[in-house]
């Protein structure tokens, strides 16, 4: 045991510890391999469910396959259901006590919100490893070749960390897991009113305009572009469509901005 | 006799409109173990959360062995453990994974780390469920997880707050035994209850808080003799009741309370009473007496007599 004196000392715990807090959501899985299973199989339903229950309605702009114009919207549903899993594990550890037993020991603090991040961060690349499985299966692929592919890849991952720092102030503030488990179901329209399935032309004019400066779509948008996948862009379209990989560049860093200090606080003050 | 290792002084905390702690002072001398009784809603949580760092008071201060739990709160956190009254364990993982994690967390090394774990699984008797997530174990096995979590570093000072709540005699008796090896260890021991023989048992002396403050301290016999003994009367005939209860008003100074036809109890001043006068006094009133017996009062008793709301509306 070291005390927490020097900066760089405390630097170094803050990592340790954070590390050891990755550690544990991995431990968790391990004892709850119906989670792995339903992570799996998700994404595969997801895949089969809209890509051939919708797709045979819906006619892609500029035409294309509509499991190629799907996937990215997938990839940025999932993206986005990083702040749910972040908000239900930190709401359940605040009404648990855990967070108090790890306030009162002589660990750096700071680790715990940057250790429930950064385990998402891993389940988040498994789960993107799966679709994109998924996704090769049922005749999606990326057209532009590895750079592109892998900066599409980086912008889920980015704006992936950033929400789930709004999933770590949300929980903080709820504190209390059924509330956070009766507020999953939010998740969902946040993701429907995207371009992420249809279009976003056909919605009138309010919704269209909700739906346009949807990061969702922002993402799935950028996606689109960097794979090369059917229905990148049609004609006139709003600014952050226009340029989607700016716009989700810049969500995240809004996103980091304010929740990261929210959540620190949060943090800090929860039970004083 | 050294400076006592856990002190707090005029401790002052408001959730809102509710006044939790109002000048609220504590004392507990190392090695020794204090047992903080109060009704629900007394502070004792509270206080509890402010001595371990998790909680600032609006006023006064405390010290964990000479350290401010506000200003130096990371030398207050290498010292203390807490078992809250909630157990707080990660549910998820197994009773090991659970220990190892916590281990890792005060830093120690991967190997130390796992040595502990096993050594306190080993000792506390949870070798057999140490793989099982904690999810599956009962009541019992989850507070003495909880305990022994807090165990890992050997704190110098530990707050249990209320540890054997909602267990069965048995894993209670278990947990006391866990507690007095550790006090036997040197461990400081600051725990609340509700449970008065708890406190009878394990406390070496007792803080009785009500409304935030502290009302009486003691050791368990010195609050017992605060109010005196009680006497007990069995009465041959229930129809000289009056008779009785008139003779013992007299003599206790207070009206006896008749618990039912023929039965007669009542707290006897501190100063004490000879029990040859009271039968001699009843036997000349002309009240045959089938037993008449003096007792030590119980903690309970005790603590009803302290805490006794009714002058003191909420
Ligand atoms: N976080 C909080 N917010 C608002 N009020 C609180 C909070 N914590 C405690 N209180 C109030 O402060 C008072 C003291 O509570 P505390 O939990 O310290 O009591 P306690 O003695 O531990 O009771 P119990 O025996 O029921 O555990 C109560 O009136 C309680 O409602
Ligand atoms: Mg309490």
């Amino acid at each position: 045991m070291t005390a927490l004196t020097s900066p760089l000392g405390r630097l170094r715990w803050t990592f340790a510890d954070g590390l050891t807090l990755v550690g544990r959501e991995l431990g968790r899985l391990r004892q709850e391999p119906g989670q792995i299973v339903a992570a799996l199989i998700f994404p595969a339903v997801m895949v089969v469910l809209f890509g051939y229950v919708f797709g045979s309605a819906i006619q892609v702009p500029g035409g294309g396959d509509y499991r190629e114009y799907l996937m990215p919207g997938l990839f940025a549903m999932v993206t986005f259901s990083a702040w749910l899993g972040v908000m239900t594990r930190v709401a359940a550890d605040a009404s648990r006590g855990v967070m108090d037993r790890f306030r009162s020991m002589p660990m750096a603090r700071l680790a715990v919100p940057f250790g429930q991040t950064g385990a998402d961060l891993l389940t988040g690349l498994l789960m993107l490893a799966i679709m994109v499985g998924t996704g090769l299966l049922v005749g999606w692929q990326p057209h532009r070749g590895l750079v592109p592919t892998a900066q599409a890849f980086l912008l889920m991952i980015v704006l992936r960390y950033a929400l789930s720092w709004v999933g770590v102030y949300v929980g903080l503030a709820v504190k209390n897991d059924q509330v956070a488990d009766a507020m999953v179901p939010l998740g969902l329209p946040f993701t429907m009113l995207s371009n992420a399935f249809v279009p976003t032309d056909g919605m009138p004019g309010w919704l269209r305009f909700l739906a346009d400066w949807n990061p969702v779509s922002a993402l799935t948008a950028a996606s689109r572009e960097l794979f090369g996948n059917p229905g990148a862009r049609s004609g006139d379209v709003a600014w952050p469509l226009a340029h989607p990989v700016t716009t989700v560049l810049l969500w995240s860093a809004a996103l980091l901005a304010v929740f990261i200090p929210l959540s620190l606080r949060a943090y800090m003050r929860t039970g004083r | 006799m050294t400076d006592p290792i856990v002190v707090a002084e005029g401790l002052h905390k408001s959730f809102g409109d509710t006044h939790a702690l109002r000048g609220l002072d504590l004392s507990v001398p190392a090695g020794t173990v204090c047992g903080v009784l109060g009704p629900n809603g007394a502070g004792k949580t509270t206080a509890v959360r402010i001595l371990a760092t998790l909680s600032d008071p609006d006023a006064g201060h405390a010290r964990i062995a000479g350290h401010d739990v506000v200003r130096e709160a990371g030398q207050v956190r290498e010292r203390i453990g807490l078992a809250g009254q909630y157990a707080a364990v990660d549910e998820k993982l197994t009773g090991r994974g659970n220990l190892r994690m916590f281990g890792r967390l005060y830093h120690l090394s991967r190997r130390a780390a796992y040595r502990r774990a096993d050594e306190l699984l080993e000792r506390f008797g949870l070798m057999d469920a140490a793989d099982r997530p904690i999810s599956g174990y009962s009541g019992g096995m989850r507070r003495r997880l909880d305990l022994i979590t807090c165990l890992i570093l050997r704190p110098e000072v530990l707050f249990l707050d209320e540890p054997t709540t909602g267990l069965d005699p048995r894993s209670r008796g278990e947990i006391w035994d866990s507690i007095r090896e550790l006090v036997a260890d040197g461990t400081t021991v600051l725990l609340t209850t509700q449970y008065l023989d708890e406190a009878d048992q394990l406390a070496d002396d007792i803080a009785v808080i009500d409304h935030g403050k502290v009302i009486a301290t003691g050791t368990p016999d010195e609050l017992k003799a605060t109010i005196g003994d009680r006497l007990d009367v069995v009465l041959q005939d229930p129809a000289t009741l009056a008779t009785a209860a008139t003779v013992l008003n007299t003599l206790a100074g207070t009206e006896p309370a008749t618990t039912d036809a023929g039965r007669l109890s009542v707290a006897l001043p501190a100063t004490g009473l000879r029990l040859a006068d009271i039968v001699r006094e009843l036997d000349h009133a002309g009240v045959a007496a089938a037993d008449v017996s003096l007792r030590r009062p119980t903690l309970d008793e005790v603590f009803l007599r302290l805490t006794d709301r009714k002058e003191t509306a909420r």
